[in-house]
């Protein structure tokens, strides 16, 4: 355990002594969204039923764009190496760098979405949906993207791949998340889809971490 | 006595044989240099050795444990080409991580082990900030640390001053002389003693 504290410590530590590699995605996903009513309409009626999936799809893509970033410096520098040959648990080191990435990433996107979500004309109650959902779901966009992030560390120019190799992955997210915020606003029920996303983030922190190890030991041979 | 064992060892990269059949054993105390021309498969070996490549066919056994085993992987010390040092962290911080990944070291004996690279006054420098051999001299300062019993040192020298050769090798003949096992490789001049030569 005092290993997995380390290596977030470490991995906030570079994060915020290189914070342009952090605030990139981050810069992506207002300025996406606020171009969003530019192009569309500035009605509020528009906006509003339209404001839950603009939030979710954005905030998949600056999750996307971030992860090149989850391993590529430390396969370069060759820390990953050491990680790999290191007798602590490869699973239990990498959880610990999808929190750090996860803590850099899905935290500030779930604290930025109340006010994107007011800025598209979201009600008090749905933007508190979104947000709940955005806490329940951006884990799981970490570590499922940690799966494509570890099996493309050792290629070149590979931002289309991990794209193609991840998007589908998170469609399930992607659906459950923006039909709760959805339906929230009409006033039903959204247990069913909160009961998803919970599900998807259990098994994902139980799998991930070893499909990642595994597939990094493959990418560093 | 501890003592590591390669039998029948088999490397393929895509389709070029590196090495087959390649049998030895080194000992307690033993120091192998590891040599050939570029291209013959010396990485490949270390990183075998290592636990980081698989071989096509062979056995790594360290004192009857195999290769992936925890007993032998926290008994081995290994520096590859790479710096393995993040830019944005310190000297100390680099070591500290790099070092605590085998197991916890006090900060003091790091800025010791720092001091006997002859980098003292360093200690809080930024790598990004470091020379090549500079970076080269904070890695290897884990070895002053290591109670890893068998090193394996690709290249240690590259980058080094004299005065730094002088340093690693100094540090090498001690640690075998105090049990331990060193393999490693390098293109340029060692005067390390009694050490053995595996030719691929």
């Amino acid at each position: 355990m005092n290993i997995y504290l380390k290596t977030l410590e470490r991995d906030l530590r570079v994060a915020i002594r290189n914070p342009s590699s952090v605030l990139n995605p981050l810069l992506f996903f207002v300025i996406s969204v606020s171009l969003f009513p530019l192009a569309i309409s500035p009605e509020a009626a528009t906006l509003s039923q339209i404001a839950a999936g603009i939030i979710w799809v954005v905030s998949m893509l600056a999750v996307l764009l971030s992860l090149n970033a989850l391993f590529h410096h430390d396969f370069e520098n060759g820390v990953l190496e050491q990680m790999v040959i290191s007798h602590h648990s490869l699973p239990l080191l990498i959880l610990s760098k999808i929190t750090a990435h996860w803590i850099l990433t899905g935290i500030p996107i779930i604290l930025l979405s109340p006010l994107l979500g007011l800025f598209l004309f979201l009600d008090g109650e749905s933007v508190k949906v979104l947000m709940l959902t955005l806490l329940l779901a951006t884990p799981s966009l970490s570590l499922i993207g940690a799966i494509g992030a570890s099996l493309i560390v050792g290629i070149k120019n590979s931002g289309m791949l991990l794209s193609l190799l991840i998007l589908p992955l998170y469609i399930p997210i992607l659906i459950f998340a923006s039909s709760a915020v959805s339906q929230a606003q009409f006033g039903l029920d959204i247990t069913g889809q909160l009961y998803f996303l919970a599900t998807i983030l259990v098994v994902s922190i139980m799998a991930t971490p070893f499909v990642s190890a595994l597939a990094l030991k493959i990418s560093l041979e | 006595m501890s003592s590591l064992n390669i039998n029948n060892l088999n490397c393929q990269r895509g389709y070029n044989q590196l090495f087959s059949e390649l049998s030895f054993q080194a000992n307690s105390g033993d120091i192998w240099r590891i040599t050939g021309t570029n291209g013959s498969g010396k990485t490949s070996l270390l990183k075998i050795l290592a636990g980081l490549n698989v071989p096509e066919e062979g056995e790594i056994t360290l004192d009857n444990h195999p290769v992936k085993s925890d007993e032998y992987q926290s008994e081995v010390f290994y520096l590859g080409h790479l710096s393995a040092l993040s830019a944005e962290l310190t000297s100390v911080e680099n070591l500290e991580f790099l070092t605590g990944l085998n197991k916890s070291i006090d900060q003091h004996l790091l800025v010791e082990a720092l001091t006997q690279v002859g980098l003292k006054g360093y200690e809080d420098e930024y790598c990004a900030k470091l020379s090549a051999g500079q970076k080269r001299r904070v890695i290897l300062a884990g070895l002053f640390v290591s109670n890893a019993k068998i090193w394996l040192l690709d290249e240690p020298f590259t980058a080094l001053d004299p005065h730094g050769v002088k340093i690693v090798e100094e540090r090498i003949s001690n640690h075998c002389a105090q049990g331990g096992v060193c393999l490693f490789t390098t293109h340029q001049d060692s005067t390390l003693p009694n050490q053995k030569v595996l030719a691929l």
